[in-house]
């Protein structure tokens, strides 16, 4: 086995969420578990629950208001939901990208890398170096070394996108969300950003809600199914596709309904 | 044959369809005419203005006008500059005290209040907009002077070495004004603010959050950089209100054309002499010509400020961009 400097990511554990606005339900009681370096894609039509699921998984959920959650999510065995747990250590472990780009539009490339590390205090990893790395790791550093002074909203969609992944991993964390990162960027972009997550699950546990089931084929190690805030199925991507276990995941990868 | 006639046909028809005046031309030109007249209106103030004011200024010089410490209405005397300094204090205090509680409450209602209990402080802010001026003054005259006085003099006393805070207190004084100003402001730059808050994008907040960032960083990072230049907006729409009050400033500033020594010494601004002296003011003299003239200096400082605040946007924006990279290397 080759050592790697690189962190590991951790196994990520979710048992019997239930994710809440007011009063309805939007997961209803789910419990999965994400392998430490794994992508795993959550599948399912609209209003399905699989972007509310990702956002119990760094307690973003919450935010909202009268938003609510109820159940255990396990990192490396630590509930994040703890009750001595502060939220916004989580949020530090477990990053997130959106999907639409949303990088600070009037700070520059380089703040925008290291807003992260900067928040933390973490004084280490706030240096022009760490940023470099983080460019190179998303490879957008050939594009932006010259303007890292320019603001964020210069940079296209695509790139955008790829600064906001950069500025998520520069805070070294164990897991990385995805709320669909693609679905706002044209397919050179969002191929770019698919070799980009095939690389980093070598460093991080990898959580990605998509639309696009050839890209949870292309990319995702495991891929869950959701319908109607349940779980139905989750399996090894090239089973779950091609060996449903359930009749509605099969109607549904089949492309009968969603 | 047949067929190219009826291109031809429909090609010329194409052409004078064009030729016709569409509805958008039609709209285009009215507003056109609205925002020339807009312009018109406002030079045409000014211009007529100025012209009123020329007495005085044949007779004092625009300088003397604004910089003489004399104002002398028995001896035909108009310098202005006692009433220019009072009225840049009187806002100053203003900004001080009212901007910060505005842009605070702002924050707290849009960022923080729970939401049953946000539009009750929104309501209960903008009602503060309703109250005549003129009650703000009169409050000032019998609550505020009196109520206020022991705690100037003490303060007047204790801190006596701050150069404008220790000497003699009067009981119309700029500070009162000043906080007279800030209530009256407080609404206007906290309703605007609350407007401009509430439409920072949730994307850019949920981009702060995710990073691990506490509720008032999410503020500093996301929220502030992008209401940064209206809430600067805000505060000059605040600030021209300040400026040009009137009723409730004279009630409480003592009406002393002189330069007062401190903070709790009385004063005058260019609005409150206006509304004061225009009724003793013959039309045509020189007397009244200063009084308009006053009237224009008011338009051109707040037109000085707007053009400052905007300039110091865009100064800002782009430093802020400079300098963060110098912090880095």
């Amino acid at each position: 086995m080759t050592t790697t400097i690189a962190k590991k990511g951790m196994n990520l554990t979710v048992k019997n969420i239930q994710a809440f606005y007011g009063e309805s339900k939007a997961v209803k009681g789910v419990s999965i578990d994400f392998p430490a370096n794994k992508i795993t894609a959550l599948i399912g039509p609209s209003g399905c629950g699989k972007s509310t699921l990702v956002r119990c998984l760094n307690r973003m959920h919450e935010e909202g208001s009268s938003a609510s959650v109820r159940g255990k999510v396990l990192l490396n065995e630590e509930n994040i939901y703890g009750a001595d747990v502060d939220p916004v250590s989580v949020r530090r472990t477990i990053g997130m990208v959106f999907q639409k780009p949303n990088p600070f539009p009037t700070m520059s490339i380089l703040d925008n890398v290291l807003a992260g590390p900067r928040l933390s205090g973490d004084r280490a990893h706030a240096t022009r170096k760490h940023a470099e790395q983080a460019l190179r790791d998303v490879g957008l550093w050939a594009e932006v070394k010259h303007k890292l002074n320019r603001p964020a909203a210069d940079l296209s969609g695509g790139q955008q996108q790829r600064l906001c992944i950069a500025r998520a991993i520069a805070l070294e964390p164990e897991v990385l969300l995805m709320d669909e990162p693609c679905s706002a960027l044209d397919p050179i972009s969002t191929q770019r950003i698919e070799e980009l997550v095939l690389r980093l699950k070598k460093r991080f546990t990898i959580v990605m809600v998509t639309h696009n089931l050839q890209q949870a084929q292309r990319v995702a190690d495991r891929t869950a199914f959701m319908l109607d805030g349940e779980l139905i199925e989750v399996a090894a991507t090239s089973n779950l596709f091609n060996k449903p276990k359930d009749s509605r995941t099969k109607k549904y990868v089949t492309g009968q309904f969603g | 044959m047949a067929k190219t006639t009826s291109i031809t046909n429909t090609s010329s028809r194409a052409l004078s369809v064009a030729r016709e005046w569409s509805a958008d031309a039609t709209l285009r030109l009215v507003l056109q005419v609205f925002a020339i007249a807009l312009m018109a209106i406002i030079v045409g103030f000014f211009v007529q203005l100025a012209l009123m004011a020329a007495p005085v200024i044949s007779s004092m010089g625009v300088a003397g006008f604004l910089f003489d410490n004399n104002w002398d209405v028995a001896h035909e005397i108009f310098g202005a500059w006692p009433l220019v300094v009072g009225t840049v204090i009187t806002s100053v205090i203003a900004l001080i005290i009212g901007v910060p509680v505005a842009v605070s409450a702002a924050i707290y209602i849009t960022e923080f209040a729970p939401a049953r209990l946000r539009s009750t402080l929104a309501l209960l802010l903008d009602l503060l907009a309703a109250i005549p001026s003129v009650v703000y003054g009169l409050w000032g005259v019998f609550v505020l002077i009196p109520t206020l006085k022991p705690i100037e003099r003490w303060v007047a006393s204790t801190f006596d070495f701050v150069p404008f805070i220790g000497g003699a207190v009067n009981g119309p004084n700029y500070f009162v004004a000043g906080l007279i100003l800030a209530i009256m402001i407080i609404p206007i730059v906290s309703a605007i603010s609350r407007e401009v808050l509430s439409t920072v994008p949730l994307a850019e907040k949920e981009a702060a959050l995710a990073l691990g960032a506490t509720r008032i960083e999410v503020i500093r990072l996301a929220v502030l950089p992008h209401s940064a230049a209206g809430i600067v907006s805000a505060v000059m729409l605040g600030l021209g209100r300040a400026i040009g009050e009137t009723i409730a400033v004279t009630l409480v500033i003592g009406n002393a054309a002189i330069i007062g020594q401190s903070i709790f010494s009385q004063g005058y601004t260019l609005a409150a002499v206006v509304a004061n002296e225009f009724g003793e003011a013959e039309p045509g003299s020189v007397h009244s010509a200063a009084l308009i003239a006053a009237g224009v200096v008011l338009f051109i400082l707040t037109f000085i400020v707007n053009a400052t605040a905007r300039v110091l946007i865009m100064r800002r924006t782009v430093k802020r961009v400079s300098v963060a990279d110098k912090v880095v290397a």
